[in-house]
């Protein structure tokens, strides 16, 4: 068995048996949240772990998937279902059409540029007002599937899981894939890619538009979970995070992706006891696993059990 | 008409002048590791608050801004030391995320140790604005405009006329190399994280009595200023002032003629249109990847 | 749902049972758990923490004096740190976790649009300490709120400017949830009060320099006064820069502002004339004695400032008036259950509290009308309560 299918196995027995040892609905909500997140965050793993291409910009795609739940009804009457795939396609246009100039950049000037885009989606969800309920938020209506109304911390819990697992595999495929392979070489240098024979151009966009796919069906799962959505969720701080949760899970890792988004939404849910000092502990508790785990949590135990097998 | 566009021309180079000294706070750690420190904006941070809780407890300006210096500088060699020395060799991505980490930890501290409501301090010379041909200027700008030109020439002499200076130019051409010739590399990085740490908290000082501070002060200057360290070139202190105040000029003007509510998208849009056509910035050096 | 579900539903019903089997007994000193989701940390701490700290100075006052009811308060507080998601987190935590039977927070209109679903779904009482209007219009069952509302305060200004003999208003407003909120209700209300606004600029709220906004007002044509909706440093900002202008017409600033603070950061020069609608707890011991709201207001002033050591500022005393109005209702209703505490708060009536004297009703579960909002000036570095 490859790793690969190890890796989805393990991922749905978590998923499947950890609700029987939740003590209470809260748990349901708080796991669900880390499956959205996680799905976000891997749709980044691609783009940078996979294809080397670094963006702050990523929480703009995940604004444009909720805002689509909540402007899709309002404006064009659509069922708010049908507004996830069309998000989807959204963010993937968008992303086609910013990323042919913005992936030229490289290292911080994409980081920049993918900045810029993030901060114009804020802007325009912040200043829209009339449109998108300003700084304040919009409302999501609830969903309903053949007269059943999805609803309540269970359902949604296994709608994410079940997302979850479906976008874990489509990236470890992509990563075991001769184009995983090629973007796995543009990663290492692009010169030496470009030498080979690569489309260095066009592997760099596919990596930018499937992982705005990711960002956008993430975004979508959380405002309707939600039932409400602010522009903080496609805000400068929320892309930072998603960076965060993919270099602290292992940056050439899918499943640590999972890993850095599971921790990062578990420590303030863990930390409340520690009231005022609970910032202070988390950056604390960011920078202890970089320097002791530099390559990431997951390939940073891997090595660990590697080296002293159990 | 004239004396409206003179007022946008000196509220885009106070704001510039702002942003052009957090952007300079970024150049050297840059160069010396090709780690952009988001902590930079805290140093920002600690050099007005220590000052403005320095002042409040009976110290004089003069040596509250010392204080805040001899802090931020602490903080930064401490920075240095404890987190990014024991990661050496680790990848840049990932002392990027430790800096990342230091500034949730530096505003987590400083909201404890500080509390969380805004402060001020008073102008170095007065608030009476200055008019100048229908322009009104506070003479604080010229202390900000001022501090920025000090720096960047400081920081131009130190660079390129010392042999410390050459040192720090040498790690960021080559780390291996310069090691190779004889470069305490380490050295170099913790000079640069002490200098950048003093750059910082004296911007942090200079623009406190016009922007005034809070404990979070930092996040939104850092990213100003990480935007006009890009748009100037990142790792070159000409580029650090002239993105700088370009950012500051952006802003003022559209802000004044096009529309207030979306001055930044616009800063932003030229930023991008001028990356698209110059990828290394204005004055940014002309990288060849190595294969 | 699952087997997983049922399980648990199973042993869920077995605890519920064995709690039924010891009745009185267990009620008797059981805390009353009340939650507080509050912007502690984040772009709205200023608001959030004097809110933290009053619940947390008044619940141990409340227990140190025997608790309501014989029962003690357990207060369980979490910092959403101003952000809407997390704050929709820590809502279920305190519903289906910590079980408490109400709640007194949501810092920002944001965080409180995207956590009430949570508690009318589980029937349980929310008082907010947010200003934005739409959380009590349209009313929904369980959701309250203590502070004005940003319409009250365009009102309030409104008729200030009109009495003034103008009517052409600029407004110049933070983008952040408070000057955005504020800026579209005076926007809605402007033409009912005979105002019309002749210039509309904003600000980012971490802006440092807001001189080009000004700037363009002061050469709009036949503008006769200035708004500035918006919370934080940037009305500071705002109203230095109106003098480093030198511009003249009359500037108002909002409830957003309503701290001694403020004058501080402005600076007591530039600040000089400025006016603003504000509860009555900036002007305390101006009010004349027979003022009902004079004592309540002088001793929650008293206390916070001795406890805190920082100036009082009316965002605290929102969480005031929402823990005493929750605890009078709980005290009235002899009952913890969420309906029962619901009708309890909603039949409060000549409740005086630190924003006015609250009387709520079916229809109105806010309680406030616009004679709780004061005009103050500022003169000399003071707030200066002026004719109503």
């Amino acid at each position: 068995m490859s790793a690969r299918w190890a890796t989805l196995i393990i991922l749905a027995v978590i998923i499947g048996t950890i609700p029987w040892f939740f003590p209470s609905g809260f748990y349901f909500r708080v796991a669900a949240l880390i499956w959205v997140t996680a799905l976000a965050a891997v749709g980044l793993q691609i783009l940078m772990g996979q294809a080397g291409q670094v963006s702050l910009g990523h929480a703009g795609f995940v604004g444009i998937g909720a805002y689509t739940m909540a402007l899709g009804p309002k404006l064009l009457g659509l069922d708010v279902l049908l507004c996830l795939p069309l998000g989807a396609a959204i963010a993937g246009c968008v992303a086609f059409v910013v990323g042919r100039p913005i992936l030229r950049l490289k290292g911080h000037y994409l980081a920049v540029a993918t900045l810029g885009f993030g901060m114009l989606v804020t802007m325009v969800l912040v200043n829209e007002v009339a449109l998108t309920g300003g700084p304040d938020g919009i409302r999501i209506p609830r969903p309903e599937l053949l007269g059943w109304r999805i609803r309540g911390g269970e359902t949604f819990y296994w709608i994410t899981g079940g997302a979850l697992l479906i976008g874990v595999w489509i990236a470890l495929n992509l990563q075991a894939s001769p184009s995983g392979r090629a973007l796995a070489a543009l990663h290492d240098s692009e010169v030496a890619a470009r030498t080979v024979g690569i489309d260095v151009a066009a592997h760099k966009l596919r990596a930018f538009v499937i992982a705005a796919v990711y960002g956008s069906v993430a975004g979508g799962l959380l405002a309707l979970m939600n039932g409400f959505v602010t522009p903080d969720a496609a805000g400068f701080l929320a892309s930072i995070e998603y960076v965060t949760m993919v270099v602290i899970g292992g940056l050439a890792s899918v499943p640590g992706a999972v890993v850095g988004a599971a921790l990062l939404v578990l420590l303030p849910q863990t930390l409340t006891f520690l009231h005022e000092y609970e910032q202070a502990v988390i950056g604390l508790l960011i920078m202890l696993f970089m320097i002791f785990l530099r390559a990431g949590i997951v390939p940073g135990l891997a090595a660990l059990l590697r080296r002293r097998p159990a | 008409m004239g004396a409206e566009l003179l007022q946008f021309l000196v509220s885009g180079l106070t704001v510039g002048a702002v942003y052009a000294l957090v952007a300079l706070g970024f150049t050297l750690i840059y160069n010396a590791s090709d780690v952009v420190n988001f902590a930079q904006g805290e140093f920002v941070m600690l050099g007005g608050m220590v000052t403005v809780f320095a002042v409040a407890a009976g110290l004089a300006l003069p040596l509250a801004a010392a204080l805040a210096i001899l802090v931020a500088v602490a903080v930064g060699l401490l920075l240095h030391r404890l987190a990014i020395e024991p990661a050496r060799g680790a990848s840049a991505v990932t002392l990027i995320i430790i800096t990342i980490g230091a500034s949730i930890f530096l505003r987590g501290v400083a909201q404890i140790v500080f509390d969380k409501q805004f402060h001020q301090l008073p102008a170095f010379s007065g608030s009476d604005p200055i008019l100048l041909a229908g322009a009104a200027i506070l003479p604080q700008s010229f202390w900000v405009l001022g501090g920025a030109v000090l720096v960047f020439l400081g920081l131009f002499v130190f660079l390129e006329k010392t042999l410390l200076g050459k040192a720090v130019l040498a790690t960021a051409a080559n780390r291996l190399a310069a090691r190779l010739v004889g470069v305490d590399t380490s050295f170099v990085l913790a000079l640069s994280f002490g200098l950048s740490a003093a750059i910082g908290a004296l911007a942090g000082i200079l623009i406190t009595p016009i922007t005034l501070t809070s404990f979070d002060v930092g996040t939104m200057l850092a990213l100003k200023g990480f935007a006009a360290a890009m748009l100037g070139g990142m790792g070159s202190p000409l580029g650090a002032v002239v993105g700088g105040l370009l950012l500051g000029l952006l802003e003022s003007f559209a802000a004044g003629t096009i529309s207030s509510a979306y001055k930044d998208a616009v800063a932003f849009v030229v930023i991008l249109a001028v990356l698209f056509t110059m990828p290394q910035g204005l004055f940014g050096r002309r990288s060849v990847e190595r294969v | 749902m699952g087997i997983a579900s049922m399980l648990r539903r199973g042993a869920l019903a077995l605890g519920a049972a064995a709690i039924v089997a010891l009745p009185a007994l267990a009620q008797r000193n059981d805390p009353i758990r009340i939650g507080a989701v509050l912007s502690v940390t984040g772009p709205a701490s200023f608001l959030g923490d004097p809110e933290d700290k009053t619940l947390r100075l008044y619940v141990n006052r409340i227990n140190a004096a025997g608790g309501v009811n014989g029962r003690p308060i357990q207060l369980i507080v979490y910092d959403d740190g101003g952000d809407a998601n997390r704050a929709r987190t820590f809502a279920t935590r305190l519903v289906e976790d910590d079980r408490v039977v109400a709640m007194v927070g949501g810092t920002t209109t944001g965080t409180t649009m995207a956590m009430r679903p949570v508690f009318e779904d589980a029937r349980i009482p929310f008082i907010s300490l947010a200003g934005g209007i739409e959380i009590i219009d349209p009313v929904s069952p369980y959701t309250f709120k203590t502070p004005h509302t940003d319409r009250m305060a365009c009102e309030k200004i409104f008729s200030d400017v009109r009495a003034r003999g103008l009517s052409r208003v600029a407004l110049i407003s933070g983008t952040d949830g408070f000057g955005q909120s504020m800026r579209t209700q005076c926007q809605r209300v402007a033409q009912a009060a005979g105002i019309t606004i002749v210039a509309d600029e904003q600000y980012g709220p971490r802006d440092s320099d807001m001189t080009p906004q000004l700037t363009r007002i002061r050469n709009t044509q036949g503008v006769e006064a200035v708004v500035n909706p918006g919370f934080g440093q940037g009305p500071a900002i705002v109203t230095r820069n109106y003098a480093q202008l030198g511009i003249r017409l009359p500037l108002y600033q909002s409830h957003g502002v309503a701290s001694a603070q403020f004058i501080q950061l402005a600076t007591p020069q530039a600040a000089e004339g400025v006016r603003l609608p504000a509860a009555a707890l900036l002007v305390a011991e101006q009010l004349p004695a027979n003022d009902p709201q004079r004592q309540v207001l002088i001793d929650y002033k008293t206390a916070f400032e001795r406890e805190t050591g920082q100036p009082v500022s009316t965002f605290g005393g929102h969480a005031y008036d929402g823990l005493m109005i929750l605890v009078e209702a709980i005290k009235r209703a002899n009952s913890t259950d969420g309906t029962r505490l619901r009708d309890a708060i909603r039949a409060t009536r000549g409740f005086v509290g630190t924003g006015g004297v609250v009387n709520m009703s079916a229809t109105d579960h806010m309680g406030l009308d616009l004679s709780a909002f004061r005009m103050v000036e500022i003169r000399n570095g003071q707030f200066v309560l002026i004719g109503n």
